[in-house]
């Protein structure tokens, strides 16, 4: 099959790769602890590890968005701040 | 009885993940190749990495095309749902205005978009609309195709007369389903008409209510078809809501890792306004 078309570069193949990994690790993450592990955190409502995940990546992005917006092209800073966002996302969320 | 736990029939879900895989997953993630690409033409592309995203956030154009989509969104929510809320209180309960009242509400609902869009533009014309013509006899100088205003008037006044039905319907079924102990009691206790809509009625279509702003805020965010027939986004830029303004750029000047850049921002607003709405929506059910 030729997937030319799709025109794939190797940044977006990494990034669709990391996104399938991240699924791929929730999904065995499940298989070992299963549940989702719901609990009520700082939003006050309750939310698994899916929930977590999701608000996690969701909030990357727009943390991304931001910061090419406002600071930069540089995205590396925004990718630590997106990583410690989604520490606390999944610690206190 | 003990629950069975089978992890096979997962496999039952198999053919619509393909599907859904094939019809949205794909197409988005080659959304997200193009964003970060420019091609001009003939299938070659060149990598441009974030400058897309960059030039989007940074763009007047784009700001104001969100800005008057939410404008848009909350005057239509602002209307749509207090009128369809009071049309539904009003509504017979029993008889035959029941499913009269049904098929007329429902009938703008069945009407496809670009046929509403058509039906407005001919409608709005001074020279042979009804409402245009009838807004010139009363010595209003109305004419959308050059004024803002009266553009930003026909189309709100478009999407609520498309629309409104399903607020009614909505608010309809979640009245109907109130016992009539309810109102029995209510009235032993002397409750005003008021109170009965402010403790019972109101209350009962909580559930219904939070549907019908999330359908009608996520429709008239990702509006396009209706203004796009009426107005063409004009008079200006006037009435370009966000996908009107994409398609101009994604198909009437083909840049397509702009407006790529531009579907993954829209794409963003959406995902995060629905999972708002969702989270709020179903914490409401738990509470209850």
């Amino acid at each position: 099959m030729n997937f030319s078309w799709m025109a794939w570069t190797l940044p977006t193949a990494l990034f669709f790769l990391t996104i399938l990994a991240l699924l791929i690790g929730m999904a065995v993450w499940e298989y070992v602890s299963p549940g989702g592990n719901p609990r009520v955190g700082i939003l006050r409502f309750e939310t698994t590890r899916g929930d977590r995940l999701f608000v996690s990546l969701l909030g990357s992005a727009f943390i991304h968005l931001a910061w090419l917006g406002l600071a930069g092209p540089n995205l590396w800073w925004a990718l630590a701040l997106s990583v410690v966002y989604a520490v606390g996302v999944f610690r206190f969320v | 009885m003990e629950k069975t736990w089978n992890n096979k029939a997962w496999f039952m879900v198999l053919p619509v993940l393909l599907l859904v895989a094939f019809s949205a997953v794909i197409p988005l993630m080659t959304v997200v190749n193009y964003s970060v690409q420019d091609t001009f033409g003939n299938n070659q592309f060149f990598w441009a990495g974030t400058e897309w995203f960059t030039e989007i956030l940074q763009s007047e154009r784009f700001h104001s095309a969100l800005i008057r989509n939410l404008i848009f969104s909350f005057i239509i929510l602002a209307i749509e749902i207090p009128l369809g809320i009071i049309i539904a209180l009003n509504m017979p309960r029993k008889g035959l205005g029941v499913p009269v009242c049904l098929v007329l509400m429902a009938l703008p609902l069945l009407i496809p978009w670009n046929v509403v869009g058509t039906i407005w533009q001919v409608f709005g014309r001074v020279d042979i609309g009804l409402l245009g013509h009838t807004l010139e006899s009363l010595g209003i100088n109305y004419n959308y195709v050059q004024n803002p205003l009266h553009a930003w008037f026909t189309v709100i006044l478009m999407d609520v007369w498309h629309w409104t039905s399903l607020v009614v319907l909505l608010c309809y079924a979640g009245l109907v389903s109130i016992p009539d102990a309810f109102y029995q009691a209510a009235k032993i206790d002397g409750a005003s008409r008021w109170a009965v809509f402010r403790y019972i009625q109101l209350p009962k279509m909580n559930r219904v209510l939070l549907i019908a702003v999330l359908l009608r805020f996520m429709d008239s965010f990702m509006i396009y078809t209706e203004p796009f027939v009426v107005t063409g986004g004009g008079p200006g830029n006037s009435t370009t809501f966000l996908s009107i303004d994409l398609v101009k750029i994604a198909i009437g000047q083909f840049d397509l890792g702009p407006a790529a850049a531009m579907s993954i921002v829209y794409f963003l607003i959406i995902l995060l306004l629905s999972w708002v709405f969702y989270t709020v929506m179903t914490n409401y059910d738990a509470e209850r």
